[in-house]
């Protein structure tokens, strides 16, 4: 304790993680190894802060890790039965504002937002369900955007603007009337320029977004989450960059 | 006489696909030991018609018509323990598909355009339950003290569960346990 002082630190869940200026307390937390549940962030974008599945009690008080600046001296608290309760509370509702039918999904065993839910020991969605009217466009010949599973974590916005350049996609409405909507004059996915190769077609978190002619390749049961944790698996491309931050 | 008590165990499916059933079959020798400890109520496998007194009562399906209330009330009203097994229990499942189609419009689909052995007809006698506008999990409308999902849970989960249950702990599933497909 206080031996060298070469670099920031904050503290998580007792554990001492440095960090640099400007980094969050997830991009800390991400290098050092320490997972912290998260399903709309994604080190290669902007952080939004909209899932709140990665909120931490930051001296005392709740804040979401992807967006919150590390201070020197945070004295965080992650891995809390309190914390992942509210976390479980959060999936849950997630699962009843959508149609998350996880049997008759493609991306079942490959989506995050049951990941979480597997990762958090969810047994039921314990709320009542709205199960809304929600669209599928199958206009575009290569993709399918089945908006009863899209949560709103915006990774598919943020992947548009900031890496493609196109803008396919976009956040419409206030409250619990806000969704996803794509940016063409009929509203449909096929009167735009986005394509397969398209870095916003592959971050799809749950099955909103899936490539056509993809079904069941991989059988279920032998997916990525059926036998990983999402611990684990967010913290797999962490693990091969770290040498960076020597 | 002086024998314990067997478990007395209820099970049904709603608006199910009776692959839980199946994969509560699928204990397989184990079954021997099962019933070793518990008895069966009203279920599938003893085709008794009504729900007594029971410890467990294990439902199956989510409720998508008038019918699956009074089973689903009859059980709750009759179980100590009232667990709901599989997708369609604990979310509506695959029959919650239609929870976003008119009603009218599935039955013009299943009965009208393509007509059955007795031509384009809607099914309309008494007997039959009238079905809802939306498939609903059983939690939704009776009290659930468990929940085991799985579409269906596997043979080993489903032991598991039922071993917890029976001998007093709380039940606890291993991460590869918990599945929802």
């Amino acid at each position: 304790m206080g031996a060298l002082v070469m670099s920031k630190a904050i503290t998580i869940d007792g554990k001492s993680v440095s960090f640099i200026d400007g980094q969050t307390i997830m991009d800390a937390a991400l290098a050092a190894g320490v997972y912290i549940p998260h399903l709309c962030h994604n080190p290669e974008f902007e952080p939004h802060g909209n899932c709140k599945l990665c909120i931490v009690s930051v001296n005392g008080r709740n804040m979401t890790a992807c967006t919150m600046p590390a201070a020197e001296d945070m004295v965080v608290a992650s891995n809390t039965p309190e914390l992942d309760s509210d976390r479980q509370a959060l999936v849950q509702m997630l699962f009843v504002e959508g149609n998350h039918i996880c049997p008759a999904c493609e991306a079942s065993g490959n989506c995050q937002l049951q990941a979480a839910a597997y990762y958090l020991k969810m047994l039921s969605p314990h709320f009542m369900h709205f199960y809304p009217p929600r669209e599928v466009d199958a206009s575009h010949p290569d993709i399918f955007l089945d908006l009863n599973r899209c949560i709103l974590c915006e990774l598919c916005v943020r992947a548009s603007r900031e890496v493609d350049g196109k803008n396919v996609f976009g956040i419409s409405g206030r409250g619990i009337g806000t969704h996803l909507v794509v940016n063409a004059a009929s509203g449909r996915l096929g009167d735009t320029n986005f394509a397969v190769t398209d870095r916003a077609a592959q971050v799809c978190p749950t099955g909103a977004i899936l490539i056509k002619r993809q079904g069941y390749k991989i059988p279920i049961g032998q997916r990525t989450f059926d036998h990983k944790k999402i611990s684990e698996v967010q913290m797999e491309p962490v693990k091969r960059t770290e040498p960076e931050h020597e | 006489m002086n024998e314990k008590r067997k478990i007395r165990v209820a099970t049904c499916s709603l608006a199910g696909c009776f692959g839980c059933h199946m994969s509560l079959l699928d204990i397989d020798e184990k079954l021997f030991d099962l019933l070793g400890v518990i008895e069966f109520d009203r279920t599938p496998f003893t085709d008794i018609k009504h729900c007594g007194p029971c410890d467990i009562g294990i439902v199956e399906g989510g409720v998508s018509n008038a019918e699956n209330v009074h089973v689903l009330k009859e059980f709750r009203e009759n179980c100590k323990v009232l667990v709901a097994i599989g997708a369609c229990a604990i979310t509506g499942g695959v029959p919650a598909l239609r929870n976003n189609i008119d009603l009218w419009d599935c039955f013009q689909e299943v009965y009208l355009y393509e007509g059955g052995l007795e031509g384009n007809q809607i099914p309309n006698d008494p007997e039959l339950p009238l079905p809802f506008d939306k498939v609903y999990p059983i939690y939704e409308v009776v009290k659930v003290d468990y929940f085991l999902p799985g579409c269906p849970p596997s043979a080993d989960t489903i032991w598991k569960f039922l071993t917890d249950l029976i001998e007093g702990r709380e039940p606890k599933l291993d991460y590869e346990m918990l599945h929802y497909d």
